[in-house]
């Protein structure tokens, strides 16, 4: 068998930020009714951290729980528990109405760092970055300039950053535009 | 700029993050219906400059349809409310009535 690599193979680029491909993650989309007592013990047993509540990610380096919508949450594990944390999922829930699916290959993660992180993201997102108004655990799926995606930060200066595979190449290709050396704006 | 609140995610969302969705609280004929309704259903509109209530998607964001109650002309927003429900709730309503004194909007009033 060939080894997986990430879709940007951990590209990274130095400008007002650092932005880096963090390679592969596992990533478990879940949807169900969010409420329901076995649906969040199912996912914190394999992320191991408290169920979020809405737009609110529970994340500690290779594991957490985002929540993505009222009836849907991604769970993010190593990239190689990823099919444990499935099978495990599913055999919790095997009398739930619920959907567990693995979305790791289908899915591309950054990470955007430095005092100007925030900046960097509010070039490309419709969303209010500033400290009051977002902050370390929170979870937002917006866009970045025209493709979907969804991030958290990890701490008041690093943005986690999740998108399609498909599009990996434009959003680092975004985030390296918006980072270019000498682009501060300066307004947080 | 165009900006709605989800009323499922509560996230203030700008326009270019939402899919509009067309007119409001349509009633679909299918089989069964008359011609004249059959052709309403599918090419009637409303096309008020005013009090103008529509679906739209939040479509980057938590991917649910809701309702918006609004003004074409001034962009000002009444109220957002979910999809599950076929007329505007009370107090969207109510927000219209106190902008614009008897207003009608279809057979809402
Ligand atoms: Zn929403």
């Amino acid at each position: 068998m060939s080894d997986p690599i990430s879709a940007m193979n951990m590209a990274r680029f130095d400008g007002i930020a650092r932005i880096e491909e963090t390679g592969l993650h596992g990533m478990i989309t879940l949807r169900g009714d969010l409420a329901s007592k076995p649906l969040k013990a199912a996912a914190t047993a394999v992320a191991g951290v408290a169920f979020p509540g809405a737009n609110e990610a529970n994340c500690e380096d290779d594991t957490g729980i985002c929540w993505m919508s009222p009836d849907e949450a991604l769970v993010m594990c190593p990239y190689d528990t990823v099919k444990a944390g499935v099978a495990q999922m599913q055999k919790a829930l095997a009398r739930q109405h619920v959907l567990v699916v693995n979305v790791s290959d289908a899915r591309a993660v950054f990470q955007v760092s430095g005092p100007s992180a925030r900046e960097v993201m509010a070039k490309l997102c419709p969303v209010d970055l500033s400290p009051e108004a977002f902050k370390p655990g929170m979870f937002r799926r917006t866009r970045m300039a025209q493709v979907a995606a969804a991030f958290w930060m990890v701490d008041d200066q690093t943005f986690r950053i999740v998108c399609f595979r498909s599009v990996a190449d434009y959003v680092f290709s975004l985030l390296r535009v918006a980072a270019q050396p000498g682009s501060e704006v300066g307004c947080f | 700029m165009l900006i709605l609140t989800c009323p499922y995610c509560g996230i203030t969302a700008d326009e270019t993050e939402l899919a509009p969705g067309g007119e409001a609280h349509l009633k679909r004929h299918g089989p069964g219906s008359g011609d004249d309704e059959f052709h309403s259903y599918l090419f009637t509109r409303e096309n008020p400059r005013g009090v103008h209530f529509e679906r739209w998607r939040h479509a980057y964001g938590c991917g649910k349809w809701f309702h918006a109650a609004r003004d074409t002309m001034t962009l000002e927003v009444f109220g957002t409310y979910k999809a599950q429900t076929t007329e505007p709730p009370k107090e969207v309503r109510a927000a219209i009535t106190a902008r614009h004194p008897g207003w009608s909007w279809r057979d809402f009033s």
